[in-house]
């Protein structure tokens, strides 16, 4: 005989009732969550919008009302101007080379090979390790005198001592540096991504394409490629916005320099707002990160919604 | 179909040829890290040597200096208690908001997890001046607690979205039934849901400890006393006397902080992608 457990009568709490509710306890479970991202993340925005028209620096916070003035003058400046430009270069200089290098870096592993695991636990290394720290290592590997790839260069007689390139001396070359560095960051991840991506197409729709008689080339344009689309979008998301918003990579690299030469919209915004303690355009330099961020976001999440429909 | 010899030695060898490529592009910073922190200055410096191994017996030299005239062990322990804060912090929040949006709150707490989630995305190059107010105004300049007050902006959002993955894996049978059994809809969450989440918990205290440990935007805007300094802020612009890099020291300081976060990736890394692409991969 089966028995039928009598359902344990607890004793009611004066409380138990509210614990019940389903609506009223979601809301109490996700209010923390939500305050402390309101009023860090939320209110500080706002903030940041209200600096960027007011005239308020830390040596006279006067929130004094200015309009688009702060805007205006940074237009103005040529400095500004090159920052901008030197932020889209940046950005998709190393977006378009992370990713050719995690298309290729997901083919080659995907194909099983002594030592694997190995090999792809050393790749995903870029992208782990704190941005910094590897940053303070390719500095190292950049230095005027003492450059391993100079070095290596040299030995390999491809250049002599006196033509050795100053990577981060260079205007040009500084530029072509922090490009390396970030696609040498992102690589990891669009490896990983592309991974995902095609290891989640199921084999019978790979093989019912090959029976239907698709090639190598089409299957990969017609089937894998429209299929890792989405999980792809995913991580440019990621990839775009904290490369368009970057600091780091400049900042230790080449501090902006030479000349201005890597200076990005967040190293400038630092510089302007923090250093030098010019609130009001610092926080209008960093604002015109966001229609880019916003564009990038919107454009990517209506490109999934249509893809899932 | 076979391919005729030399085709297929040439596919090989190109084959191989990309994996060294990767290998080498990957791997050779840390290799350049762990050689340049166990080399004498007298090798380091000298454009003569072969660069690539130990000219000189290799030397702890740079990891004794670090520990004993430096305040590296200061700005391990600062990290170590940031990471401790900011992963309670963010247990405490995002748990309960993750299951509210994965369980309770139904149509509107998909729209609610997304709009958290794109927090996530909001840069500090753009909070960075608003919320050094803030922490100047709580009196937390200069110091590290002002990091544990932040760094819940992003690893909130991150470890709800995170969080709300592994819950709506969970088959909601499981809670029903300890309801049907007598418990609250609170004991059910307690009692059910996070117990059988805890390798989702788990991952999340990884990714919240490495989140602290990569921040690096926040810690220098907020953060120039040098007691006060985390481990990588410390080791990237603190052991540097005026125009003289201390390259031996600086390697070894980065090695010991990036050795710990390079294993906890790659043990959670699958978990780690399937998070964050959430719904992208069906």
């Amino acid at each position: 005989m089966v028995s039928i457990a009598e359902p344990v009568a607890k004793p009611a709490t004066p409380f138990r009732f509210l614990l019940d509710r389903r609506d009223l306890l979601g809301a109490i479970f996700v209010a923390p969550a939500i305050l402390y991202v309101l009023l860090l993340v939320g209110v500080p925005f706002l903030m940041a919008v209200y600096y960027s028209v007011s005239a308020y620096t830390i040596y006279d916070p006067s929130w004094s009302f200015v309009g688009l003035a702060n805007f205006e003058q940074i237009i103005g400046d040529p400095v500004f101007r090159q920052t901008l430009y030197n932020t889209f270069i940046f950005t998709f200089g190393s977006q378009i080379l992370g990713l050719i290098l995690g298309k290729f870096g997901a083919l080659v592993l995907l194909r099983p090979f002594f030592g694997r695991k190995f090999v792809r636990a050393l790749i995903i290394l870029p992208w782990a390790v704190p941005i910094a720290l590897a940053t303070v290592a390719w500095q190292w590997m950049f230095d005027s005198l003492y450059s391993v790839i100079n070095w290596t260069l040299i030995a390999l007689g491809l250049i002599t001592r006196s033509e050795a390139p100053n990577w981060l001396g260079n205007p040009h070359l500084a530029m072509l540096s922090v490009i390396i560095v970030n696609a040498w960051r992102f690589f990891p991840f669009a490896i990983v991504i592309f991974l995902a991506g095609i290891t989640s197409i199921p084999q019978d729709v790979l093989d019912a394409a090959t029976v239907d008689g698709a090639g190598f080339w089409r299957r990969n344009y017609q089937i894998i490629l429209p299929m890792i689309l989405p999980i792809t979008a995913i991580g440019l998301i990621f990839g775009i916005v904290f490369t368009f918003t970057d600091l780091s990579i400049v900042f230790l690299l080449a501090n902006g320099g030479p000349v201005g030469a890597t200076s990005v919209l967040g190293f400038q915004g630092f510089q302007t707002g923090i250093v030098s303690g010019d609130v009001s355009h610092g926080a209008a330099i960093s604002l015109f990160m966001l229609p880019v961020l916003l564009i990038v976001v919107i454009a990517m999440l209506r490109f999934i919604r249509r893809r899932e429909i | 179909m076979q391919r005729s010899g030399l085709a297929g030695v040439l596919r090989e060898t190109s084959f191989y040829g990309a994996v060294a490529f990767f290998f080498v592009l990957a791997a050779f910073p840390f290799y350049w890290m762990v050689i340049t922190s166990f080399k004498t200055n007298a090798d380091l410096y000298n454009v003569t040597h072969i660069p690539f191994w130990f000219n000189d017996p290799p030397t702890l030299e740079h990891f004794r200096y670090l520990f004993e005239k430096t305040l590296f062990a200061t700005w391990l322990l600062n990290s170590l208690i940031i990471g401790v804060c900011v992963t309670a912090i963010t247990l405490v929040t995002a748990l309960p908001a993750a299951y509210s949006l994965a369980r309770l709150t139904g149509r509107n707490g998909e729209a609610l997890g997304i709009g958290i989630f794109l927090t996530y995305l909001v840069p500090p190059t753009l909070l960075f001046l608003p919320l050094s107010r803030v922490v100047a105004t709580l009196g937390l300049q200069n110091s590290m607690w002002s990091l544990v007050l932040v760094y819940p902006t992003f690893t909130i959002p991150f470890c709800t979205w995170l969080l709300m993955g592994f819950f709506k894996a969970l088959p909601p049978e499981i809670e029903e039934a300890a309801i049907v059994d007598g418990c609250s809809l609170f004991g059910a969450f307690v009692k059910m849901a996070i117990p059988l989440s805890l390798p989702g918990i788990l991952t999340v205290v990884i990714f919240t400890f490495t989140l602290t440990l990569q921040e690096f935007v926040y810690a220098l805007t907020f953060v120039s006393a040098s007691d006060q300094k985390p481990i990588t802020l410390g080791v990237a612009t603190d052991l540097i006397r005026g125009d003289i890099f201390y390259w031996g020291e600086i390697m070894a300081g980065a090695l010991i902080a990036s050795v710990p976060v390079a294993i906890a990736y790659n043990l959670f890394l699958d978990r780690f992608i399937s998070g964050i692409t959430g719904g992208a991969v069906k």
